[in-house]
C-alpha cells in the first residue's frame, strides 16, 4: 500500500517532471552558448522579457488547456486574439476609457468562443471543423474592423495608460519589476490549476474528455459544460488580444497568424492528451516557457529562425512520445 | 456426389482459457461438406469463444482442427479466410460510406497494372451477389442506406468472394424481419448446395430446425450433446442446453418487501422498448430475461433518461416523472450501471476515486473545493464495504480486473445513495468470485431496503437471486411471474416465442 502510494504520487510528479526536464535541457544548452555581452538566462532583465513575450502564448495555453482536456481543439485562437486586439484598438482610438476597452476585448473574445461551443454542441459538429470555420470568420473580421492595417492607439487617448501600464516594462536590466500583465498571468495559473483540479466544472470537464459517454451516464449536462468550455477559451483567447493589443500599443489584424498552433503545441509538450482527458495548467505553462527560450535564445545566439522551428517540431514529437513511454513504465 | 457427404471441418477436443477462466473445455465437432450445422449453447456456454478459434481470431491451447483432412492451424484471420473459412458476426462490418459494390470487394479488388480495375471489380461484385440470387441490390449508394437485410447480403457476398468451404454466421437473424429472414433461409439452402458448409449461430431454437442439417449443443465450454437436428425435439434440445443445478453462489434474497416504490406503465421508447410495464417494491430484485436484441438494455437507458420517452408513465414514491434526463434520475435516487463498462461505465484512463465520486462531488469537497484527501478517503470506504482489491485509490482504474472495475461502477451509484439500482449485466465478463459476491451485495442492498432491476442473459443467476422475473420478446415485457414460478425451459420459451405483434 505505501509502495503503490509512493509510485502514484511519483507519477503525478512524473506528469509535470518530464516537460520540466525538458525545459532544463533547454535552458542549460542554451547557458552554454551564451554570449557574455548578451545574457539572457542568466540575468533577470532576459528573464522577464521571456516572460513578457510568452505571456500572450501562456494565457491562450489556459484556455486550449481546458478545450483540449475535454476532448476538444480550438484553431480559431489566433483569429480570435487579432480580431480582439484589433476591436479594442478601435475602441481606444475612439476615445473610449481603458475599462470600456478592456470590457470590448474580453466580450469579443468570450462572445465568439461561445458561438464556437454553441454550433458544437447544438448541431453535433466536430470543434475541428467549427473552429476552423471560427479561424477563417475572426481574421476576416479582424481585417474588416481595422480596413485590413493596423489601428494604431494614439498618445492622448484616455485610453494609452492601459497600452503603456498593463504590459509594459520599466528598467530593461532587472527582473522585478514585472508588468501587471504577467503578474496576472502567474496568478491566473494559479487559479486555473486549482479551477481544474479542485472543482466539480474542472472534474467533470475530464470527465467529458475521458468518455462523453460516461459522463453522460453519470449525469453530467455534457452540452452545457462544452459551450462553458468554448466560451471560456474565448475569454482566454480574448485576455490574450489584450495583452497582445498592450504589448504592441495597436491592434493589428494579421497579428498572431499560426498563434493557435503554437498554443496547442505548449499544452501538448505539457502533457495534454489530444483525445481528451489528460492535461494540466503547470504543464502547458512549462511547455509555453519551453517554446519561449528557445525564441529567445536561438534569435540572441543568432541561429537562424528556421532552427527555432525545426527544434521545436522535434521537441512535440519527443514530448508526446516520452509520454507514452512514461505511461508505461508507471503504469502499477 | 457420395452417399455420405465427407467431414468438411473437425474439431477435437480443443480448449482455450482465459487466465484462471477455463472457456473451452474440450469441445468435438464434426461439420459435413455442404450441409449446415447448429451451434447451440446459452449465453456463455463458449460459443462465440469456438467461433474465434475457428477463424483464427484465438489460437486453441490444445485439441487440433483438421478441414478437408489437412491440420487447420489459423494463427490470424486472414489465414482462415485463405483456408475457406469465413465469419460473418452479428455487428455488420461493413464501411457505410461505401457502396455495395465497393463493400464486397473490400480488400480483395481487382487491379490492372497497378490501377484499379473498375470493371472487372463490378463483375467480381455482381457474380458473389448472383450466387446468392440476389439481384435487386442498389448499387452505386452508401450502404448506409440501405436496409439491415441488405446489408447482411453485402457481408454474406464479401464472405463469398473468396469462395469459401465454411461460412460461419453469428446471430444472422436477430435484427431481420420475418420475410427477410426467410429469403437468408432460401440463400443458405442455395449455397449448402454449392457445397459449402454453414455454421448456423442462433438463439432461435426454431430457425435452427429450419435450417439445419446437425446440431452441436455446447455447454460451459464442452460439447453436451449432437446429432442430427431431426433426431431431437426442441425440448431434448433445451435440456441438453441447461440442464445444470442451481449450485449454492446465490444468497437468499429477503422475503419481506417493503411498499411499493417503482411503477412503469406502458413505457416505450424510439425503436425499444415497445411495451413496458411492471412495479417494483422497496427491497425487490426484478430480473429482467430476453435475448440479447430483446430490448431490456434500451428499457433500462429510457427509466434513466438517457434514450428519450416517447410515451408511458413512470410513477416514483407515488410521484408521476415527466421530465426524465439522468441528473434528474440521480437525484430522484436512481442509480444505472451500464452493460458496456469500458465504453460507457467507467473513465478507463481516471483515478478510482474520480469514478467512485464523480456524479456527487460535495461529500468530499471542502469550502467549494475537492480535497483528494477527502475523496480517497471515502473511496477507501467504499473499496472495503465492496471488497474490491487494489492498491490505492488514485491509481488508474483501467489496471483493475473486470469484476473489481464492476465493483467500483456499483459502488459509484451506491456512493451516490441510489436507492433503485438498474443493473445491465452486471456480471458479464467477470470471473465466478467476483460474480458470488455481486449476488451476495445485490442481495445484501435488497435487505437495506434498496431495490435492484437486474438485466441479465444468464438465467441461473436471475433465477438465484430474483424475487420476480420478467421476460422482454421483441422490445415488450411479456411475461412477469415471481421467480420461483420460473425455470430455464420456460424463460427461454417464453424469451423465443413468436408474440403476435400488435397492431
Amino acid at each position: 500500500m505505501s509502495k503503490s502510494s509512493f509510485k502514484i504520487n511519483m507519477l503525478k510528479f512524473v506528469n509535470i517532471l518530464g516537460p520540466m526536464i525538458g525545459l532544463a535541457v533547454v535552458i542549460i544548452i542554451f547557458m552554454m552558448f551564451e554570449l557574455p555581452r548578451e545574457k539572457v538566462l542568466t540575468s533577470g532583465g532576459g528573464w522577464k522579457n521571456i516572460f513578457i513575450q510568452t505571456s500572450v502564448i501562456a494565457v491562450g495555453a489556459m484556455g486550449m488547456t481546458l478545450i483540449i482536456a475535454s476532448g476538444g481543439i480550438d484553431l480559431s485562437a489566433g483569429s480570435i486574439i487579432a480580431v480582439s486586439s484589433v476591436l479594442g484598438a478601435k475602441l481606444a482610438t475612439m476615445g473610449h476609457s481603458s475599462f470600456v476597452v478592456i470590457a470590448g476585448v474580453l466580450a469579443t473574445g468570450t462572445l465568439l468562443g461561445l458561438i464556437n461551443g454553441a454550433i458544437i454542441v447544438r448541431f453535433k459538429m466536430v470543434p475541428f471543423i467549427v473552429t476552423l470555420g471560427m479561424m477563417g470568420i475572426a481574421r476576416g473580421l479582424a481585417k474588416w474592423a481595422g480596413n485590413s492595417q493596423a489601428v494604431n492607439i494614439g498618445s492622448d487617448m484616455p485610453s494609452r495608460g492601459l497600452v503603456d501600464g498593463f504590459m509594459g516594462v520599466e528598467n530593461i536590466k532587472e527582473f522585478f519589476p514585472l508588468p501587471p500583465g504577467v503578474w496576472g498571468t502567474l496568478l491566473l495559473a494559479v487559479l486555473m490549476t486549482v479551477v481544474l483540479t479542485r472543482t466539480v466544472f474542472g472534474r467533470h470537464l475530464f470527465a467529458i474528455g475521458s468518455n462523453e459517454e460516461t459522463a453522460r451516464l453519470c449525469g453530467i449536462k455534457v452540452g452545457l459544460n462544452k459551450v462553458m468550455i468554448y466560451t471560456i477559451g474565448g475569454f482566454f483567447f480574448g485576455l490574450a488580444g489584450l495583452m497582445m493589443l498592450s504589448r504592441l500599443g495597436q491592434g493589428d489584424p494579421s497579428t498572431a497568424v499560426g498563434k493557435e498552433l503554437e498554443i496547442i503545441a505548449a499544452v501538448v509538450i505539457g502533457g495534454a492528451s489530444l483525445s481528451g482527458g489528460s492535461g494540466s495548467i503547470p504543464g502547458a505553462m512549462i511547455g509555453v516557457l519551453i517554446m519561449g527560450v528557445l525564441a529567445q535564445c536561438t534569435q540572441i545566439v543568432g541561429w537562424p529562425s528556421y532552427f527555432q522551428e525545426i527544434i521545436i517540431g522535434i521537441i512535440i514529437i519527443l514530448a508526446v512520445g516520452v509520454d507514452k513511454w512514461r505511461h508505461k513504465q508507471f503504469s502499477i | 456426389m457420395e452417399e455420405q457427404p465427407a467431414i468438411r471441418l473437425a474439431l477435437k477436443a480443443i480448449t482455450k482459457s482465459f487466465g484462471p477462466t477455463q472457456a473451452l473445455s474440450g469441445v468435438n465437432l464434426s461439420v459435413k461438406a455442404g450441409s449446415s450445422h447448429a451451434l447451440i449453447g446459452e449465453n456463455g456456454a463458449g460459443k462465440s469463444t469456438l467461433m474465434k478459434v475457428i477463424s483464427g481470431a484465438h489460437q486453441p491451447d490444445s485439441g487440433e482442427m483438421i478441414l478437408d483432412g489437412k491440420l487447420f492451424q489459423p494463427k490470424h484471420p486472414v489465414d482462415a479466410r485463405r483456408a475457406g473459412v469465413a465469419m460473418i458476426y452479428q455487428e455488420l462490418n461493413l464501411v457505410s460510406d461505401l457502396d455495395a459494390i465497393e463493400n464486397i470487394t473490400l480488400g480483395a479488388e481487382p487491379t490492372n497494372q497497378c490501377l484499379l480495375d473498375v470493371k472487372k471489380r463490378k463483375s467480381m461484385a455482381l457474380t458473389a451477389l448472383e450466387k446468392l440470387h440476389y439481384d435487386s441490390m442498389p448499387l452505386g449508394i452508401p450502404v448506409a442506406h440501405l436496409t439491415i437485410a441488405q446489408k447482411q447480403i453485402i457481408e454474406i457476398a464479401r464472405a463469398l468472394i473468396h469462395n469459401p468451404k465454411v461460412l460461419i454466421l453469428d446471430e444472422p437473424t436477430s435484427s431481420l424481419t420475418r420475410v427477410d429472414s426467410e429469403k437468408l433461409f432460401r440463400t443458405l439452402k442455395e449455397l449448402k448446395s454449392q457445397g459449402v458448409s454453414i455454421i448456423y449461430i442462433s438463439h432461435f431454437l426454431e430457425e435452427c430446425q429450419e435450417v439445419c442439417d446437425d446440431f452441436t449443443v455446447l455447454r460451459d465450454g464442452a460439447t453436451v450433446d449432437q446429432g442430427m437436428m431431426s433426431d431431437r425435439s426442441l425440448g431434448q434440445i433445451m435440456t441438453a442446453m441447461v440442464g445444470r443445478d442451481i449450485s449454492d453462489i446465490y444468497p437468499h434474497p429477503p422475503d419481506s418487501l417493503g411498499p411499493e416504490i417503482l411503477s412503469v406503465s406502458g413505457l416505450k421508447g424510439h425503436k425499444k422498448p415497445n411495451d413496458v410495464s411492471f412495479t417494483i417494491r422497496k427491497g425487490e430484485i426484478f430480473g429482467i430475461a430476453g435475448l440479447v436484441g430483446a430490448g431490456r438494455t434500451e428499457t433500462l437507458r429510457s427509466l434513466f433518461g438517457l434514450d428519450p420517452k416517447i410515451s408511458g408513465d413512470i410513477v416514483l414514491n407515488d410521484r408521476k416523472i415527466d421530465n426524465v434526463s439522468p441528473s434528474a434520475s440521480l437525484s430522484n435516487g436512481l442509480g444505472l450501471v451500464s452493460e458496456d463498462r469500458k465504453d460507457e461505465g467507467l473513465l478507463l484512463e481516471q483515478s478510482l476515486a474520480d469514478n467512485l465520486t464523480m456524479t456527487r462531488f460535495k461529500p468530499v469537497s471542502r469550502w467549494g473545493l475537492i480535497s483528494s484527501r477527502l475523496q480517497n478517503k471515502q473511496t477507501l470506504h467504499w473499496m472495503e464495504k465492496l471488497q474490491v482489491k487494489a492498491n490505492h485509490p488514485g491509481q488508474s482504474i483501467s489496471q483493475l480486473s473486470g469484476g473489481n472495475q464492476q465493483k467500483i461502477a456499483i459502488g459509484r451509484i451506491l456512493y451516490h445513495g441510489a436507492d433503485i439500482l438498474l443493473l445491465d449485466e452486471p456480471t458479464r465478463g467477470i470471473d465466478v468470485g467476483s460474480k458470488a459476491q455481486i449476488y451476495q451485495l445485490i442481495c445484501e442492498l435488497a435487505r437495506e431496503g434498496k431495490s435492484v432491476i437486474f438485466v441479465s442473459s444468464y438465467l441461473p443467476e436471475l433465477l438465484g437471486v430474483c424475487h420476480t422475473i420478467g421476460v422482454m420478446n421483441r422490445g415488450v415485457l411479456a411475461e412477469i411471474r415471481p421467480g420461483n414460478e420460473w425455470d430455464e425451459h420456460s424463460l427461454i420459451e417464453a424469451a423465443i416465442k413468436s408474440i403476435p405483434q400488435k397492431a
